[in-house]
């Protein structure tokens, strides 16, 4: 089914016989498969309120990520939050669209300053379980009207409601990057020099650890002050040794390669993400084996493990979450692709489900 | 203002009540003395009040969730209270429930620099979560006006915000984790130290449910490094259409300011005469805020000064010294004191899109005349974020009713230029019926459809947040 209406949409939902699969792009083939009729979405499309001096853009959720991106482009704007694109590393097609990012809640690694998916969110409609046309939040960026749903939908992946439209607070895209690049450091000295770095007044806005064991650190903004804090950050980790500079272009081409975990888009193998206290970071890839980056500061680490590793069950315990991201749909059957919840949360998400889809009929299971 | 009637069955059983209490809890802190609960009788929004049935105080997680487990047992509607602050009224008791408050619960539970986080007991004050931090080169972002007093508790209830939110954003977004208790005393912990949600984002949910779908304990609040320095500088306008329209000009030049605060000529005039700040007499002012080191500053300044010069400032005035500084801050700080010094005031919040307010401050400016209330605006022009004040007399009979049907025509109009009813004070009690402006049934009713979950008996501050017709077949 391919609605091209919101009321269209709404239509497929009410009479739709059993579950359905809901695609955006169909870019992001995650989390344990579901059977059932394919509903795209990719039919509602279309910029459909974009205003500039107000850093707001509304679009409908079928909307191509690259086509809002072109339109930001020309004003010299962004989305903060700089989308992942999953396609590399799930050996994917498809394009991908503005709903398929807020329902994957889709952040890259300016995360880390700037906010996730869900920070930039500011408005959503969409679809329930029902059939019902439900909105939420909406176009201006300071907003405490009700209950917050807008953020519930992010990273639902669509298993609460279909979105239809979203909204978006941007962010003016600077002038001038650099990227300072360290080698050498382990593991637990690039966790640490992210913590300086993270910690110092100068806006990094990207960290990331690679396998080949360099340690980048990004900066942006008009062109003086990126020259200048790239400057102060060198003193300031001066002890951990001298660092090399990127600059914008070199720095663009190397972010992309850290958002879309490049590295790993060749050479098999599943890959598990980890959302963790930075700190932690190390410790547990030691624990686990394996390779990793580490991105957000080490608050984010992407790990390569044999195929049909239980990595939960090779790292015990730890303060926040494992996803298996890429893996055959064997293993992401047999394994939980989303971290198991503890009973009284597990009771609450459980509850939020069947008020949302009573009859079970959107992704269900894709998050169990 | 309507509230839901009292439960008789409630009040009659009151002894009982408060003997269970009194088992869990010391006995200062279980408040049923007349005398005493009505301390808690009114928040800030001072126009409504009413004295609970106890008021309880308790210093733990453990504690709180013995107090849940008892008036969910016997039914009793529970009012979660931060520090009493609220504007909207979200801890406005009614005459059968008992108020938790959470002023007891005030310590630091941890703190952590490499990975950039505080741990804290909600009853912790904004400010100090700054104030145990600042030492090492740390702040929480979040700047609500009332950060002197206003808890941690109430800023998670309602997702405040503030003057620096342009740049640092709301609660939500500085909000990494709680423990919440929910009404049947279920203890869950949502979040923590990590940068998301493992599963369904329910700590999102949680920021700015207003006390309604449990009560939060503790929090893992994100901390960020000072700046190396800020400067604001002021700027005056003949015409608030051209002092909206720069607004604009800055942001779309790609300069990200942390503050762009508005004044109009009777919000500027009503703080001159309070605090002698030396605003220029102008019809309206703009105090621009940017951060950075001292050069880094001087390019911005140099920016944003080019782009006022296209709109002919009347006054563009940049700080040369902390000093200076500290007193382009001034009036706007004291604004919301200094209208209270001449008058009774209601403070609006609506949010609307930065393009409209020009609209919206004509229509404003009809709407005071033909109601006959003056009205003063001050708010964050960089976020569409107003704050009407409009002027009254509270010991003139009706003249509060005109005030809140004036308050309410406002806020329609916000809504209907695609903005919305609270831009960061809460629904609490004073927007609640308003709520069906903004949003269709479908709306509120998945909204309530989250209560359910969480408080399946409604008895978490059930009057609030939604119209009471639309929520009346699921409270008790």
């Amino acid at each position: 089914m391919r609605p091209q209406t919101e009321a269209e949409l709404a239509e497929a939902v009410r009479g739709a016989a059993g579950p359905l699969v809901v695609r955006g792009g169909g870019t992001r083939g995650i989390g344990r498969p579901v059977a059932g009729e394919v509903l795209e979405t990719g039919g509602l499309s279309g910029v459909t309120l974009y205003e500039p001096g107000a850093l707001t853009l509304v679009a409908r959720a079928g909307t191509p990520l690259a086509e809002v991106e072109a339109v930001l482009a020309a004003e010299g704007q962004r989305l903060p939050f700089e989308p992942m694109d999953h396609r590399g590393l799930l050996g994917q097609g498809g394009e991908p669209t503005l709903g398929g990012m807020v329902a994957a809640n889709a952040s890259g690694p300016r995360r880390v300053q700037a906010g996730a998916c869900r920070d930039s969110l500011i408005g959503v409609r969409f679809v329930d379980g029902r059939g019902a046309v439900v909105k939420n939040g909406g176009r201006v960026m300071k907003n405490v009207t009700g209950y917050d749903l807008v953020k519930l939908m992010a990273g639902s992946w669509g298993t609460l409601g279909v979105l239809s439209e979203v909204a978006f607070k941007l962010l003016p895209a600077p002038e001038s990057a650099a990227t300072l690049v360290f080698d050498g450091l382990d593991s637990v000295q690039a966790v640490e020099m992210f913590a300086a770095a993270l910690g110092s007044p100068f806006e990094v806005n990207g960290a990331a650890h690679l396998p080949d064991g360099r340690s980048v650190l990004r900066v942006e903004g008009f062109a003086s002050s990126v020259t200048y804090r790239a400057g102060a950050l060198g003193r300031h980790l001066a002890r951990f040794g001298a660092p090399g500079v990127l600059d914008s272009e070199e720095s663009a081409a190397l972010w992309v390669s850290v958002r879309d975990v490049a590295p790993f888009h060749n050479g098999g193998g599943d890959v598990w993400r980890l959302s963790v206290k930075p700190t932690d970071a190390p410790g547990l890839v030691a624990k686990a084996g394996g390779e990793a980056l580490y991105d957000w500061g080490g608050g984010l680490v992407w790990l390569r493990v044999a195929v049909g590793t239980d990595l939960r069950g090779a790292l015990g315990g730890f303060q926040g979450h494992a996803t298996l991201v890429r893996a055959s749909a064997d293993t992401r059957r047999a394994l939980a692709p989303f971290q198991p919840e503890p009973a009284p949360v597990a009771a609450l998400t459980q509850g939020l489900r069947a008020k949302f889809d009573p009859r079970g009929i959107l992704n269900p299971g894709l998050m169990e | 203002m309507q509230m839901p009637v009292p439960r008789a069955d409630v009040i009659a059983q009151r002894a009982r009540l408060f003997e269970q209490l009194r088992a869990v809890l010391p006995d200062e802190a279980v408040i049923v003395d007349p005398t005493e609960t009505r301390a808690y009788e009114c928040d800030g929004l001072t126009a409504y009040r009413c004295p609970p049935l106890a008021a309880v105080l308790p210093a733990t997680t453990a504690e709180v969730a013995a107090v849940l487990r008892i008036c969910h047992a016997a039914g009793v509607p529970v009012v979660p209270r931060g520090a009493g602050t609220s504007l909207a009224g979200g801890a406005l008791p009614t005459a059968d429930c008992v108020i938790l408050g959470v002023a007891r619960m005030r310590d630091v539970l941890e703190t952590d620099y490499a990975n950039r986080f505080i741990r804290v007991q909600t009853g912790r004050t904004n400010l100090s979560v700054t104030g145990a931090v600042e030492a090492d080169g740390f702040f929480y972002a979040p700047d609500p006006s009332s950060q002197l007093a206003c808890a941690i508790a109430g800023n998670i209830a309602m997702n405040s915000g503030g003057a620096h939110c342009l740049k640092y954003g709301v609660t939500t977004n500085n909000l990494l984790g709680v423990t919440l208790v929910q009404m049947d005393g279920t203890v869950v912990e949502i979040g923590g130290p990590f940068m998301d949600a493992g599963g369904l984002d329910l700590l999102g949910v949680i920021c700015g449910s207003e006390g309604q779908l449990g009560v939060v304990t503790e929090a893992t609040l994100r901390i960020l490094p000072k700046p190396e320095g800020a400067r604001p500088v002021l700027i005056g306008f003949d015409a608030n259409e051209v002092a909206g329209a720069c607004v604009s000009d800055i942001i779309k030049a790609g300069i990200l300011p942390v503050a762009i605060e508005f004044m109009d000529r009777p919000c500027i005039r009503a703080t001159e005469a309070f605090a002698h700040a030396g605003y220029p007499d102008c019809e309206a002012l703009l105090i621009v805020e940017v951060e950075g080191s001292d050069a880094e500053i001087d390019e911005q300044l140099g920016l944003i000064r080019q782009i006022a010069e296209r709109h002919n400032p009347v006054e563009f005035r940049e700080s040369q010294s902390e000093e200076e500084a500290r007193k382009i801050w001034l009036g706007r700080k004291s604004a919301f004191g200094a209208m209270g010094q001449i008058n009774d005031y209601i403070c609006l919040d609506g949010t609307i899109p930065v393009s409209e307010l020009p609209h919206v401050l004509r229509r404003i400016g009809e709407l005071s005349k033909q109601y006959g209330l003056d009205v003063a605006n001050v708010f964050h022009a960089g976020d569409g974020n107003m704050h009407p004040l409009i002027l009254f007399d509270a010991n003139k009979p009706g003249d509060l009713e005109t005030c809140e049907a004036m308050g309410a025509e406002i806020l329609k109009l916000c809504v209907e230029v695609g903005g919305c009813l609270t831009g960061e004070h809460g629904v609490g009690v004073e927007k609640r019926d308003l709520m069906s402006v903004q949003f269709a049934q479908a709306d509120l009713e998945a909204q309530m459809r989250v209560k359910d979950v969480f408080d399946p008996m409604w008895l978490l501050n059930p009057a609030k947040v939604f119209p009471l017709a639309a929520s009346e077949g699921r409270r008790g």
